[in-house]
């Protein structure tokens, strides 16, 4: 379980960038914080792993004030995985998915052996792990991303936008793999984004930041949708715009779902076929 | 100190022949490196051996080059003008790799946006990348004025005049301070000509005041 | 004279004479190189150092951005004469002078090495957990490593020119031979001592510049 108690986090120069923020992250939870730029959810998150030392309040894993911990020991325990990867360029890609394993004293040849098992359960070709970062996809590089982050097994994984420097169709491939790592796997994950619809798609609960780290809403995506908070929250996610309003028309014998600006969203699924 | 006042005609006489050695070859380092630099960034190749070239063109001590330069264009071995060619073999190995850089500088983009505009290849150099690449030219210039103003006392040891002979004269002497006002001289010197240079880039470059922090 | 001075020179070179005993090639040349080797190494334990610590925290860079660019204004010659006056003859005076003439390039190299990885993949090292001292000796000095052997290069350049001028104050080296022949009108054996001086600096450099090629990041380089 991850805690915030009345953080606040103020820069030198006095940018406020997270006023007064307090929050409880279940274990196996996976929590998305969004918001545009300012709203400190980077900030926000890289606390949990002391990147950013909070001016006041404190931060809890399991109950242990990260402040108590070594920051250096704490960063090898909770999984990273940052936009634009972040991987070093001038080692291959299995050197640097072991990076971690290997700063922490497992063997090589274990390490090895680990990350090709990684490679594998993030949808990466054995064959790319001596190729070096500037080779690959921006796509394999955010998979190598991952699995970096996983290669520790840490409980905790937070992701910075990991995979807002990809093309959309990549990206919806790479939501959805972590779709399915996330059922297997049962990490905490705490993901940052600026994507409402990431969000929704990847939150079991979404929280929604205006600027200075202050919540507007926090709620599953059901909740958030069905009831926005404030004037704030229905904008951000887009419930005053058409996109969200949907209703049912129906057409040749079939409930096609349109939106209120006309466009067909999709057609509703046969009562019988779902469970 | 004393030894400075008492040969104030002497210290002044060889910084005007300093600046007439180290001046021409600032100049004509950076006219050269302008149409050098656009053909060596025409072509890769031409880049790569025009940057390998100017690098080992400046591992070349001074002293012999000065030495080797008279028994090659025929200029005699005290002549300032040998000093003055030299020196502007070393400006230009270290202008033409940064007027290179300054041209790459100039991003596509505003190239491409000002031929859409309707410059002509001329009046776009001249109007718009000339100008756009001007902070990076700046500050190679001023790097080849301090090294030329610091590299022309070198002559000194062949008996050309400039604040050199104050210390080949100091050292024969054994005056201390004649050698220390001949550094002091020079680095004074060295860093004047900069700041010129810096006033004359915020005059012509309006729009770099703002970030003009002087860096010798 | 007869002749062009450039053949007197060649056949100055190549008369045996100046290949055995105190004063000859071998002999100047494995000095001059010993000065430079040990001019660049003093320097290097002092500025690389300090060029790390700026590099890598960010602190007092523009001290050593001032330094570094002032120190170009400094006349060589000058330095060299001055310390031979002040310390006296000996090898003191003029390793004085490489030192204080090495030092810009090894801590521009130095700091500007550390400084040129991407502070994204810094940033992604430490929150994997690296320690600083492993932050800069896995991450920015391998990414780095071409800047900081291209302060060497620029060092010794320095120093190998340097070296040379300190021969005007009797300090061994190349330099000799175009001061005696300074001395002496021996326009011949100030060419001949101008080739061999050249030959010596270009052949470090090049040996430098190689290093430098081979140092590149592998990833760096494949891309």
């Amino acid at each position: 379980m991850i805690g915030f108690e009345n953080v606040r986090k103020e820069y030198p120069g006095g940018t406020l960038a997270v006023e007064d923020f307090s929050l409880e992250i279940a274990s196996h939870e996976s929590v998305v914080l969004v918001g545009s730029s300012g709203s400190g959810k980077t900030t926000l998150m890289r606390m949990i792993n002391r990147m950013v030392e909070p001016t006041s309040g404190r931060v809890h894993i399991d109950g242990d004030d990260v402040a108590s911990l070594d920051p250096v020991q704490l960063r090898r325990s909770v999984g990273y995985v940052m936009q634009a990867s972040g991987l070093l360029p001038h080692r291959t890609v299995l050197d640097n998915i072991t990076t971690v394993p290997v700063l922490r004293g497992t063997a090589k040849g274990e390490a090895r052996t680990r990350a090709h098992e990684l490679m594998e359960t993030v949808g990466l070709d054995a064959a790319l792990g001596g190729r070096y970062p500037s080779q690959l996809s921006g796509g394999q590089q955010q998979r190598v991303g991952v699995a970096r982050g996983l290669a520790a097994d840490p409980n905790i994984l937070l992701m910075d936008e990991p995979f807002g420097a990809v093309d959309p169709i990549v990206r919806a491939e790479l939501q959805q793999e972590l779709q399915h790592l996330q059922r297997d796997l049962r990490k905490t994950i705490v993901f940052v984004t600026h994507d409402i619809d990431e969000a929704f798609l990847l939150g079991d609960r979404v929280v929604i930041l205006k600027p200075g780290g202050v919540i507007a809403q926090v709620g599953t995506p059901q909740e958030i949708l069905a009831d926005p908070a404030d004037g704030f929250v229905s904008s951000f996610v887009g419930a005053d715009r058409g996109a969200r309003t949907l209703h049912l028309e129906r057409v040749d014998g079939r409930d096609v779902v349109v939106d209120a600006d006309g466009r067909p969203a999709g057609v509703l699924a046969e009562p019988e076929r779902t469970p | 100190m004393t030894w400075v006042l008492e040969n104030l005609d002497v210290i002044g006489g060889y910084t005007g022949a300093h600046l007439l050695q180290a001046l021409p070859p600032i100049l004509v380092a950076f006219l050269l490196s302008l149409p050098l630099a656009k053909l060596a960034n025409s072509r890769g190749w031409l880049r790569t051996s025009v940057t390998t070239t100017s690098s080992l063109m400046y591992a070349i001590p001074s002293l012999p080059l000065f030495v080797l330069l008279p028994g090659l264009i025929g200029t005699g071995v005290r002549s300032p003008l040998n000093i003055s060619i030299a020196l502007s073999l070393y400006g230009l190995a270290l202008m033409v790799p940064a007027a290179a850089d300054a041209f790459r500088s100039v991003s596509r983009d505003v190239l491409g946006s000002a031929t859409a505009q309707g410059y002509a290849p001329g009046a776009r150099f001249f109007e718009v990348e000339l100008p756009l690449a001007g902070p990076v030219l700046l500050a190679g210039v001023r790097v080849v004025a301090v090294s030329t103003i610091s590299l022309v006392t070198v002559g000194g040891v062949l008996g050309v005049p400039s604040l050199g002979m104050l210390f080949v004269d100091g050292v024969r002497r054994g005056i201390a301070a004649e050698i220390a006002a001949g550094i002091v001289a020079t680095v004074v010197l060295a860093l004047l000509i900069d700041a010129l240079l810096v006033l004359l880039g915020r005059a012509v470059m309006p729009w770099t005041r703002r970030q003009g922090v002087s860096r010798p | 004279m007869t002749g062009s001075p450039f053949l007197e020179s060649l056949s100055w070179l190549v008369d045996p004479v100046h290949w055995s005993g105190p004063d000859s090639i071998p002999l100047r040349t494995l000095e001059h190189l010993g000065y430079t080797a040990l001019g660049v190494l003093v320097a290097a334990l002092l500025a690389v150092p300090v060029g790390l610590y700026v590099g890598h925290t960010g602190r007092m860079k523009s001290l050593a951005v001032a330094a570094a660019g002032a120190a170009r204004a400094l006349p060589t010659l000058g330095l060299v004469t001055l310390f031979a006056l002040l310390v006296g003859i000996g090898l003191t005076a003029p390793l004085l002078s490489f030192v204080i003439l090495a030092i810009p390039s090894l801590l521009a190299g130095a700091y500007s090495a550390v400084e040129s990885a991407d502070p994204a993949t810094v940033d992604a090292a430490r929150a994997q957990g690296m320690t600083e001292w492993q932050i800069l000796t896995r991450v920015e000095l391998p990414l780095g490593m071409p800047l900081l052997v291209g302060g060497f290069r620029g060092a010794t350049v320095q120093v190998v020119a340097t070296a040379m001028l300190a021969a005007y104050v009797g300090s061994g080296g190349l330099g000799r031979y175009i001061f005696q022949g300074l001395g002496s009108q021996n326009y011949p054996q100030m060419i001949a001592g101008s080739l061999l001086v050249i030959a010596l600096a270009l052949l470090l450099d090049l040996a430098l510049l190689l290093a430098q090629r081979l140092t590149a990041p592998p990833g760096a380089r494949a891309s």
